[in-house]
């Protein structure tokens, strides 16, 4: 079995905290680990804190955070011998720190498979720290490594900042997905999986992805679950779509991820109801 | 009890009594040098005349190395270089890879545990005209036993297949830049930075924190500092968790220890934040043996590794620029609350852009917090210019020359790292000088061995191992590089009080050589031998150790 995970950058200041903790309040039950470098740079919510330990704090839904100090490779072995094992680790790399190399580290660990780099720009800040001498290169580092990028802290920009920024970023990334997180609605599974909504949109430009929308769709009756799943995967925009169907042969769970899919038997008392998260076109295109 | 040594000559570093022949000790402290009437006075005496063909220098003082230096020698040592053991066995240099084989088959021979790892150290092909070492080569020495040899440089660890077995890399499919291949897919054993040696090296046996230490690892350091008549050094990046610092205060506060330990908590692994708390805590549990509260920051990394941060042009070869290990933020933060709290700190900067954000970030946090006497140090700052100096000196700042770089990777600086220009004015300790800048000249061991007189004779000749003189302008002369080793490096420790000099009122400490040092000749400083220490009024031979 292996142990996806989720390598988390963004220079210093870019809200990697606060997605951080918003993670853990959306867990919906997934056991997640997080690491940090050192805890002083992670406030953890106090009220998602159950014990305190010296490199390691237990929170609410089994979820435990961990510093990994000065050794990643040794408190990633150890938080893959957690019994039980946590479903996913994001591992937030300090703010100077290459997500690259982490991610091209992390596939040296058995057991370890790499879900993807996610780099937090702030859309405010993001110009300024790529002209400064000393992190400029730093940070175009970073972005390049990027699977999914996240504009954060664009509820305290304009509009047009908004859109300055993500031209910018494009510029940088290597068919990264750009999306605004901003009071956005920011769906777990995006962050964790960021290489899978990476793919699709390579070769487009994304300087102008807005957002994300999540909705709701519900189904008629149809003959094949199969055939619905594909159409949502062969849908540019679509990144995830969870949900219940009825079909001729019962109700079926139908997953997309990026451009594949999955179809299998619903759970009992499953209600029809299919939630589809796409990136949304910005209107200034 | 007052002991009287009388000498053949001693070089006080004092200006005042710059050379005398007696000096008399009274409960580890020096009560006063000169002619033996003008001692008298001080009362009944012993006069010891074990010392009366020898020449009393100061303690010598080794302000960049680490502990580490003591537990390294643990493990089969298989540099190039002849390096004596603590024991005072001199390990003859490995001149091609089939001795480097050779040495370890003879260690592997005494192991008795037929699974036990055999770790190695020091392994420096750049001396083999690069050849590739690789698992093949040390399969040869065992297959079935895990073995890894760290290179000198601490940058590349070779492992044979049992340990690549054992991490689990003995498979097709890694793609990583520090890990090489082979034609058949599977990796050479050859990893590459401290991302990929950190996986395997516990297979190996450098399980434990290399850059703490334990009670051997430290009884074996103090005897390496008598052989090189050190009274005090650092460590200069440490932890320093509880058990770390009683084990460290025990076993520097016994009788027989002969070294003052200087050790720096290192910034890794904390928020800036707990680092000038633990600091502070520190601080107070500082002892006479036994220094701490001072802080170490690593900025960047190295130059032959290609990730220190350079300014224009960047490295020779065309490498990508190197990492910060802090961001500026961080560095700001830790600066101006050691200035506001009277907290010692001291940078690691090897390339000259990260030397230039601590002169910048220094400029501002004085603005913040004026502090007259703060001395920071600059840690290696390899690659500084002259103007970066003079900035240097203006700010108070300190620096810490790695002098015996020019002598172990200096031709590596000049055909691959840096170019010829820039080699030349790496560690411009002459530069440093005339610009004023209070400095210090180090051996980073056990990156380069522990040995001042070693060190200061890189600094006067400037030679690199294959014969090359980079930057004849910044030579230093003989009694530069002895006060450097001295006094300057006490100062850079806020130790100039205390130690460095022999005079009146300070510490009983002083390296007593068979040769004198000022008459041997600039060319032959590393040739001058070394009897023994006396530490805090303790006499310690290195016969004897």
């Amino acid at each position: 079995m292996t142990l996806p995970v989720t390598v988390l950058s963004g220079y210093l200041g870019a809200g990697k905290t606060t997605l951080v903790n918003q993670m853990l309040r959306n867990a919906d039950g997934k056991r997640l680990a997080i690491m940090v470098n050192e805890f002083g740079d992670l406030p953890i919510d106090a009220d998602l804190i159950e014990a305190e330990g010296d490199d390691l704090i237990a929170l609410a839904g089994g979820c435990v955070c961990c510093s990994y100090g000065d050794d990643l490779m040794a408190a990633l072995a150890q938080m893959a011998a957690l019994q039980p094992p946590p479903d996913h680790i994001v591992l937030e790399a300090s703010g100077v720190a290459l997500p690259g190399a982490i991610a091209a580290s992390l596939s040296l660990m058995a057991g370890i498979e790499t879900a993807g780099v996610v780099v937090l720009a702030d859309v405010g800040q993001i110009d300024r720290q790529l002209a400064n001498d000393y992190i400029g290169d730093t940070v175009v580092r970073q972005l390049e490594a990027a699977d999914l990028v996240i504009l954060t802290k664009g509820d305290i920009a304009s509009s047009d900042q908004m859109a300055q920024a993500g031209k910018t970023v494009s510029a940088h990334t290597r068919g990264a997905a750009i999306i605004e997180a901003a009071q956005g609605y920011l769906p777990l599974d995006v962050v964790l999986h960021p290489s899978q909504v990476s793919a699709p949109q390579v070769g487009q430009a994304h300087g102008n992805a807005a957002g994300l929308v999540s909705e709701v769709a519900y189904p008629e009756m149809m003959q094949d679950a199969q055939t619905y799943a594909k159409s949502l995967a062969e849908r540019g925009q679509v990144i995830r779509a969870k949900g219940h169907l009825l079909t001729s042969h019962g109700m079926k769970t139908v997953q997309v991820v990026g451009d594949s899919w999955d179809v299998h038997t619903a759970p009992k008392n499953a209600q029809v109801g299919v939630v589809i998260i796409s990136l949304k076109e910005a209107a200034l295109a | 009890m007052i002991t009287i040594y009388n000498t053949k000559k001693i070089i006080t570093m004092n200006p005042a009594h710059a050379h005398t022949t007696h000096v008399a000790v009274r409960d580890g402290k020096i009560l006063g040098t000169g002619p033996l009437e003008d001692l008298k006075g001080w009362g009944e005496y012993t006069l010891d005349e074990r010392f009366a063909d020898k020449v009393l220098m100061p303690g010598l003082i080794e302000a960049h190395s680490h502990l580490m230096e003591g537990s390294l020698w643990a493990y089969t040592y298989v540099g190039f270089f002849d390096r004596m053991s603590p024991e005072g066995d001199m390990q003859k240099g490995c001149n091609n890879l089939e001795e480097v084989l050779a040495k370890l088959k003879e260690a592997e021979a005494k192991i008795e545990d037929p699974d036990a790892p055999m770790p190695a150290w020091s392994l420096d092909p750049i001396y083999f005209d690069n050849v590739r070492v690789t698992r093949h080569d040390l399969d040869q020495v065992s297959s079935t036993r895990p073995i890894g040899i760290m290179h000198a440089s601490g940058h590349i660890l070779n492992v044979n297949t049992k340990a690549l077995e054992l991490a689990g890399l003995m498979r097709t499919g890694v793609n990583h830049d520090g890990v090489p291949l082979g034609k058949d897919g599977m990796p050479l054993g050859e990893l590459k930075g401290p991302d990929v040696m950190t996986p395997v090296s516990p297979h190996v046996g450098f399980d434990r924190d290399m850059l703490a230490c334990d009670e051997t690892g430290m009884l074996r350091f103090g005897k390496l500092c008598v052989r090189a008549g050190v009274t005090t050094a650092t460590d200069l990046a440490n932890k320093l968790p509880e058990e770390v610092v009683n084990l460290f205060t025990e076993v520097s506060g016994r009788k027989t220890y002969p070294t003052r330990i200087v050790s720096l908590r290192y910034h890794h692994g904390v928020s800036p934040q707990e680092l000038i708390e633990h600091a502070e805590a520190l601080t107070v549990k500082s002892t006479d043996m036994m220094r701490l509260g001072k802080i170490k920051v690593v900025v960047d990394g190295s130059i032959q590794g290609f990730s220190a941060r350079l300014r224009e042009p960047g490295y020779f070869n065309g490498a990508p620029n190197g990492l910060w290990y802090i961001s500026p933020e961080h560095l700001a933060y830790i600066l101006e609350h050691a200035l506001e709290k009277g907290l010692h700190v001291n940078t690691h900067t090897n390339g000259d852009q990260a030397t230039q954000l601590v002169i910048e970030t220094m400029t501002e946090a004085l603005k913040k917090h004026p502090s007259p006497d703060h001395r920071f140090v600059l840690q290696h700052c390899q690659l500084a210019d002259a103007a970066q100096f003079r900035k240097i000196a203006k700010l108070g700042l300190c620096v810490n020359l790695f002098a015996n770089h020019h002598f172990y990777w200096g031709d590596e600086h000049y055909k691959l790292t840096v170019g010829p220009e820039r080699a030349e004015r790496m560690n411009a300790a002459g530069t440093a000088l005339r610009e004023g800048v209070p400095m210090a000249i180090h051996s980073d061991a056990p990156i380069t061995p522990l040995g001042p007189l070693f060190t200061g004779w890189c600094a006067v000749n400037r030679l690199t191992a294959s014969g090359r003189t980079l930057g004849e302008a910044d030579k230093i002369s003989v009694d530069e590089a002895l006060y450097a080793i001295t006094l300057g490096a006490a100062y850079t420790l806020h130790m100039d009080q205390e130690i460095g000099s022999i005079e009146a009122g300070k510490k009983a400490d002083f390296v007593v050589l068979e040769d004198d040092p000022e008459a041997i000749g600039g060319d032959k400083l590393k040739d001058v031998r070394v009897w023994g220490t006396v530490q805090g009024g303790r006499v310690f031979a290195v016969a004897d150790i």
